[in-house]
């Protein structure tokens, strides 16, 4: 049996005379450089250079580094510039001269076994003095006959389970702020991305170590929270503004704060300093990476730990009965002004965490958690919104179909529609979810 | 500082073609939105199969010119029925979210590698637009220092406004009918409706047409004019641009949606030269450790998010709405 996957290489143009070769090395290179014995170790060299990462992402958002690979750097007169060999970060420079139009060339030969390219081995890139460009080049590979699909599918199950818990995460918070308030919260990606900017800024730019930097991320986002609900939120619902038309705010805030992301960090992805690229390790019927074993575990705990405060707490009692009913509740002495504040400062504090996690998990962009947003919505409502379990449910339920859809033969880049698509049946089927009460919605 | 670059960009960006594909676009919003309702937040997949209805046809399978126009109108109201058959049910808010989700579903098949041979992915589709661009009648330019358009800018602004105008006339008439005045009640009270024997639901569904159908006009108008089309140019953001300046101008009126995107692209060209000018040049007049060229092509983005709240806050009605008329708190 063949299967599709896909082999990312990660390409970096680095130009010495900007950005110092070893500080690049620095941001993109956690482990510590194997020993001169190896002879894989290598330095960045002067000048001008291809930066080069290969990292097989067949299994999801991880990826795993692929060493000793041969890739050459030819010019538009297919002269050979430079040739080099991945160590087993899967990285290799590859000096370039300067300026110009440059093809970089994969050597299928030197592929590990099991994996071959079926795509154009070959990457062209024209390269201006001027800066530092990134782009991904993804290589259609074949794996012919090596994993049992069984494995595969396991191994697509426990990155399911990571990708469904982070987004599980994240809805939690959204299905706490709609079931007390009401609101779709078509900002609630951009909270997301709050936990893992604030995360990305406390650790390049104040030098803290990654875990200090996501705790306090995630108290700065529970801030965030409160204060965009004092500022924004609480003087709409005092004023008596409807849901829709809040709902239009919320999608001005989304703009507001993705473009103002963008300014700050810009369009790149931006690593953090650490736990960027790991190796994997095999717990039997699969792989996971340290990072993601790490975020299965804190995602699990903190779920349990808030949802059982909701069942069992007054806290949480109060605010379900927010959620069901506020003049009722008002009216036996529940402050409802004061579960609201406390519901989005909890909804925000899972939602940074959620992002500081992402950030650990792949990389920093300001669309991040734009871009999770209608899978968060699709795991939301698929659990039922407003539920309290319900976001776990259905998170993962969208996490395992992201993950398991490419098993089944549909491409990897649909696979996001995939569960856009299980969004819509869901409406239209049973819109109050699967844990949900049915009630008129139309 | 050059403030008259800045105006005349800004007044260029007001009358020519961006302004018009937002216009026809924020018709069709005001149809859904502002008379029926309906919240579609799915216009960029309306303005999509529109434009991809008429490259891909006319590119991939040869058909003529006029044929292709006609099958990019008739893709948004297929594209309206199969929406709206399960979905004009919902609750507002679940009404949005499964059109956002439809909208980029289709815009993700279009985008994907594994579709190329008909959608030729995410570098778009080119080459259908020499019939339009042949017929332009001009001899060169627009230049009246205030306002500059190219040449083929002028002849798409032409056939543009045109276009605007007969939708709004469309809008105008229809919405003084009983067919408008049955439609505006189903906003106000849809059982109130209903107890009167009206098919609410088949009105509903011709509204969503309508308005999808300007959506595609929309999408062809945008296709024609940059004689390419790509799947980027549908994303999310286009419906909330539009959802912008048919706020600005006020849901629920005829030109309502055409003066609030003709404001919304003064206002955004206008920021982008007033940015691009403070910082661009050897010695900009904002140091660039404040503001780099790309951070000044964001700061009217930041200034377009933060004015859709403010609007909705202070203004809900816009600039010409009524109030009253506008029942934005329903539900």
């Amino acid at each position: 049996m063949r299967w599709r996957l896909t082999l990312a290489a990660l390409v970096w143009v680095g130009l010495a005379m900007i950005l110092p070769g070893a500080a690049l090395a620095d941001t993109a290179d956690p482990t510590p450089a194997p020993t001169a014995s190896t002879g894989t170790a290598q330095a960045p060299p002067d000048g001008s250079y291809f930066d080069v990462t290969l990292v097989d992402r067949t299994d999801g958002g991880d990826g795993e580094p692929v060493a000793d690979v041969t890739l050459e750097v030819r010019d538009d007169a297919d002269e050979l510039i430079s040739e080099g060999v991945t160590d087993e970060d899967g990285r290799v420079y590859l000096p370039i001269p300067g300026g110009g139009l440059y093809t970089v060339v994969l050597d299928e030969d030197t592929l590990p076994d099991g994996v071959e390219l079926d795509g154009s081995p070959e990457l062209e890139k024209s390269v201006i003095l001027d800066g530092r460009q990134a782009l991904l080049f993804p290589i259609g590979t074949q794996e012919v006959e090596s994993t049992p699909l069984a494995d595969r599918v396991l191994q697509a199950l426990a990155n399911g389970t990571k990708e469904g818990l982070i987004i599980a995460l994240a809805g939690l918070g959204l299905s706490l702020i709609f079931g007390t308030t009401g609101l779709t919260n078509f900002a609630h990606g951009e909270y997301v991305t709050f936990g893992a900017i604030a995360t990305f800024f406390l650790n390049t730019s104040l030098s803290i170590p990654v875990i200090p930097a996501v705790v306090a991320a995630v108290v700065t986002g529970g801030l965030f929270g409160y204060l965009s609900d004092r500022a924004l939120w609480r003087p709409l619902r005092r004023k008596g503004v409807g849901i829709i038309a809040m709902m239009i705010v919320s999608i001005g805030l989304s703009l507001f704060l993705r473009s103002v992301y963008q300014y700050l960090i810009g369009s790149q992805n931006r690593p953090l300093s650490d736990y960027v690229v790991q190796k994997r390790i095999d717990l039997g019927l699969f792989a996971l990476t340290p990072k993601a074993i790490s975020i299965i575990v804190i995602c699990l705990v903190v779920i349990t730990v808030v949802c059982v405060i909701l069942m069992k707490t007054r806290m949480g009692k109060a605010t379900r009965a927010v959620a069901d009913n506020p003049a009722l509740a008002s009216a036996t002495g529940i402050n409802v002004d004061g579960v609201i504040r406390n519901v989005w400062i909890l909804g925000a504090t899972l939602t940074a965490l959620a992002g500081a996690l992402l950030a650990i998990d792949r990389q920093v962009s300001y669309s991040m958690g734009f871009n999770l947003l209608l899978l968060i919505f699709a795991g939301v409502t698929l659990g039922g919104l407003g539920t309290i379990w319900g976001a776990l449910i259905g998170s993962l339920v969208i996490g395992y179909v992201v993950e398991l859809l490419p098993l089944l033969g549909v491409p990897a880049d649909l696979k996001f529609a995939g569960a856009l698509v299980i969004l819509i049946i869901i409406l239209l089927v049973r819109p109050q979810g699967i844990l949900g009460r049915a009630e008129r919605i139309g | 500082m050059d403030f008259m670059l800045i105006l005349r960009d800004s007044l260029s960006a007001a009358v020519g073609p961006a302004a018009i594909v937002y216009a026809l676009a924020a018709i069709g919003l005001n149809v859904h939105f502002g008379y029926a309702g309906l919240l579609n937040f799915g216009q960029a997949g309306f303005m999509l199969v529109g434009a991809y209805g008429l490259a891909v046809s006319a590119v991939v399978y040869d058909v003529p010119f006029v044929l292709a126009l006609v099958i990019g109108i008739l893709a948004s109201v297929v594209l309206a029925v199969i929406l709206g058959v399960p979905t004009l049910r919902l609750r507002a808010d679940y009404l949005a979210i499964a059109t956002i989700a439809t909208a980029e579903v289709i815009r993700f098949i279009v985008n994907s590698p594994s579709n190329a041979d008909v959608t030729r992915g995410s570098q778009g589709i080119a080459g259908f637009a020499k019939p339009f661009h042949d017929l332009n009648p001009y001899g060169g330019g627009l230049d009246i220092g205030i306002v500059r358009l190219s040449r083929s800018d002028l002849w798409s602004a032409t056939v543009g406004w045109v276009l605007v105008a007969i939708c709004c006339l469309i809008v105008y008439l229809l919405m003084r009918s009983p067919w408008g005045r049955v439609l505006r009640s189903i906003r106000e009270d849809e059982e109130a409706v209903r107890s009167l024997g009206k098919n609410v639901f088949a009105y509903k569904m011709q509204a969503l047409i309508l308005g999808g159908v300007f959506g595609g006009l929309a999408g062809i108008f945008l296709a024609l004019r940059q004689a390419s089309t790509i799947p980027s140019d549908f994303g999310t953001h286009v419906t909330f641009y539009a959802y912008t300046a048919l706020l600005i101008g006020g849901a629920a009126r005829v030109l309502g949606p055409v003066v609030g995107a003709m404001i919304f692209w003064f206002l955004l060209n206008g920021l982008g030269t007033f940015f691009g000018q403070l910082t661009s040049g050897a010695d900009p007049i904002l140091p660039e450790g404040l503001m780099d060229q790309s951070q000044a092509s964001l700061v009217r983005f930041i200034v377009v998010g933060l004015g859709l709240m403010l609007l909705l806050i202070f203004r809900p009605q816009g600039i010409f709405g009524d109030r009253k008329e506008l029942a934005i708190d329903a539900r």
